[in-house]
């Protein structure tokens, strides 16, 4: 589960500077128009619209099988689209070949050439660049540097682990410093140590060289660490588009909600809606929550709230304050994990809740046991209000 | 039970019996029959049966009993017919092998790229001519491409030519024999090892820059070495030592190895010679494997 994300767009000073999606006037990079890829009758990217902004470490998130490589694919110039146009740097590419695009791509079967040396793989993409030999072996030697691979230089291909495959595949996409780096699951196969060097790696690089990345992962995680934004994407298409914590407070649905973390979901009625302000009520218990969401829904539609459980507070006393959604339960069952414990308590309404605490006080007893009657209580504008 | 008791003996045993299977096999039907052969290729040839002197004899006073001669092998080395019609076979069977090979690429290649089941079509094709018999499809070759033959009537009608060309009984009949019969052997492992690449491989050299050709230089080629390796040695070795292609199809001056061998052995009745001859034709051919074998090695260290 994924408490507090990082979201960089406001810490990282380098090559994205700001938020240019906010802003109607800014020129996007790369740029896809209603975007379709065919397969026979299967659909495997239905018609998507993305602007992605100079430097900016752009992550697409999903399920096995919703279409993510395929998208790449399109972007490197290995599938032909069905319908629409790509556009990098106002330069139309739907029809250019991929040895002229400005793009470059690490493929997610790694396809390190079995006949080359580590060294001779990385080497690869600078040699068809004509470059002298001396910048070549010195960009070589940064990179194996970078993967943490300069002992194994000479190795061939077959006599390395998935992961130094892995790395030895990022590498030779990465030498060419491309315009746009497209990378599919760079890093599911390294251990967590090094995929979080790897990690800071790309981000420098990203500050760096002003590369703009596109990082496929179904990590939610690893999405929420790199990304300036995450694009959630289902059966072909994209359900979100949004910062980190734009995709993890703000989830549009159930499955955005879902994907990232935990969350607490209720069934609810909507009372009201005026400019933004939402008054709903959850089903069974009646308890009325007012919170704020930005589309118009009618009176008596259906719809759910959600909460993370991080924003639930749990004590044994009654919360004071206004503005608290509160509701009494019983302990169920709790996991001590050191700096937090999950509680699963009992609603009276019967519903179970989850709720994750920090703990900050020091103890070596348990402050609340299985069977303790606790109070559940959490800011009515943290819930978030999702239709389908 | 003993023996299940101790099963890493039994596997021993297992292997043992597994690896000297194939040496047992060259060793009754390629050694044993070459020792023969290079035997006599050291005795005289006599008019009587067998139809060569003995290695030794026994029965001499003196004690000079060796009766072995390299008088054969110096005859091969003098007589220009020899060195001729050697020159002549690694030629022809160099030729037909680049033919092959040039032909054969762009078939597998396309095989392999063909979706199924068409692909199972397409191998079908290439093996179903072993389906005929082999003198049977020469002939066809001989019909086809006499005076009156298919193609030189459909030369004439068509006005290209006046008069029907000689096709039958030149050097190009023999390469055409030769590329036509051992086609299949090229395309075969080529098929093999080409269908076994990784289409990504090729996708993420293209991705790093390199044009479609470039592609097939750095990638493509190196990668299906081994199945050129294997489908040159396949046809190169049997049209070297080739026979009935060049009799039937070539001309007087076709004269290759096989041929001469034949000659030999048959018609002038030499054996010693002719075995002479024989053993030379394998010593050309272990060359080349022998080479191939170091550049193997040297590719993998
Ligand atoms: N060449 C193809 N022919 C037919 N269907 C294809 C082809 N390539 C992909 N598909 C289908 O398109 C869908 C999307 O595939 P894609 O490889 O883009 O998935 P993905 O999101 O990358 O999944 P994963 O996370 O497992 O890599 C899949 O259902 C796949 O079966
Ligand atoms: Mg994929």
């Amino acid at each position: 589960m994924n408490t507090g994300s990082g979201d960089r767009t406001g810490v990282a000073g380098g090559a994205c500077s700001g938020t240019p999606w906010r802003d109607p006037k800014q020129q996007p990079f790369i740029e896809v128009r209603s975007l379709t890829k065919r397969f026979g009758d299967f659909t495997a990217v239905n018609n998507i619209d993305l602007h992605i902004y100079r430097g900016e470490l752009f992550t697409i998130l999903g399920g096995s099988g919703c279409g993510k490589s395929t998208l790449l694919r399109m972007l490197a110039g290995f599938e032909e689209p069905s319908e629409g146009r790509i556009l990098i740097d106002g330069l139309d590419i739907t029809d250019m070949p991929p040895y002229e695009r400005p793009v470059n791509m690490m493929f997610q079967s790694y396809a390190v050439f079995p006949h080359m040396t580590v060294e001779q793989n990385i080497a690869y993409g600078l040699k068809k660049e004509k470059l002298p030999r001396d910048t070549v072996r010195q960009r070589v030697k940064e990179m194996l540097e970078l993967v943490q691979l300069p002992e194994l230089a000479r190795r061939k291909p077959q006599q390395l682990s998935g992961g130094q495959q892995q790395r030895v595949a990022l590498a030779r996409a990465l030498i060419k410093r491309p315009k746009v780096l497209l990378l599919d699951e760079p890093l599911a196969a390294l251990d967590k140590k090094l995929r979080e060097q790897t990690q800071f790696e790309l981000m420098n690089l990203q500050d760096q060289l002003g590369i703009t990345f596109v990082v496929v992962t179904h990590d939610q995680e690893e999405a929420m660490t790199l990304a300036t934004r995450i694009a959630v994407m289902r059966a072909g298409s994209f359900v979100q588009i949004g910062t980190p914590s734009e995709v993890y407070e703000f989830p549009r649905n159930l499955y955005v909600a879902d994907f990232f973390g935990s969350i607490n979901i209720f069934d609810a009625t909507v009372i009201s809606w005026e400019n933004q302000d939402i008054t709903v009520e959850l089903d069974g218990t009646g308890t009325r929550i007012q919170t704020r969401h930005p589309k118009t829904l009618a009176s008596g539609s259906r719809c759910q709230v959600g909460i993370r459980p991080e924003k639930v507070l749990i004590s044994k006393k009654p919360p004071e304050g206004a503005g608290q959604t509160v509701t009494r339960g019983v302990v169920q069952d709790l996991a001590y994990y050191g700096n937090r414990s999950i509680y699963r308590v009992r609603s009276e309404a019967g519903r179970v809740i989850q709720v994750s605490a920090q703990n900050y006080q020091r103890s070596a007893e348990l402050l609340l046991e299985w069977d303790d009657e606790v109070f559940l209580s959490w800011d009515s504008s943290c819930s978030v209000v999702m239709t389908e | 039970m003993t023996v299940i008791a101790n099963p890493g003996k039994r596997d021993r045993l297992w292997r043992t019996i597994v690896i000297s299977l194939p040496y047992a096999w060259l060793l009754l039907f390629f050694l044993a029959p070459f020792a023969i052969v290079f035997k006599i290729s050291f005795a005289d040839p006599l008019v009587a049966q067998p139809p060569f002197t003995p290695f030794f004899d026994w029965a001499a006073d003196s004690g000079d009993r060796l009766l072995a001669t390299l008088d054969n092998y110096r005859f091969l080395l003098e007589d220009k017919l020899y060195w001729v019609s050697y020159l002549k076979s690694i030629k022809i069977a160099f030729v037909s092998t680049l033919l092959c090979l040039l032909l054969g690429f762009p078939m597998a290649y396309a095989i392999a790229l063909t979706p199924y089941p068409w692909r199972n079509f397409l191998l079908l094709l290439v093996i179903l001519p072993f389906w005929t018999s082999f003198l049977l499809r020469v002939y066809a070759w001989m019909i086809m491409l006499g005076k009156q033959g298919l193609i030189n009537n459909l030369l004439v009608s068509s006005g290209i030519v006046d008069k029907p060309l000689q096709l039958l009984y030149t050097d190009g009949a023999v390469y055409l024999g030769i590329v036509y019969t051992y086609v299949p052997f090229m395309i075969l492992p080529l098929y093999a090892t080409l269908e076994r690449l990784d289409p990504d491989v090729h996708e993420v050299a293209a991705d790093l820059g390199a044009h479609p050709l470039q592609v097939f230089r750095d990638i493509t080629l190196p990668l299906a070495r081994p199945g050129i390796i294997a489908g040159c040695l396949l046809v190169f070795i049997p049209a070297l030592g080739e026979y009935v292609i060049p009799a039937l199809l070539g001309g007087l001056d076709s004269l290759m190895i096989g041929r001469t061998l034949y000659d030999e052995f048959f018609v002038n009745r030499d054996w010693p010679l002719a075995s002479a001859v024989a053993v030379v034709l394998l010593f050309i051919l272990i060359l080349p494997i022998m080479l191939f074998q170091r550049m193997q090695q040297e590719v993998e260290s």
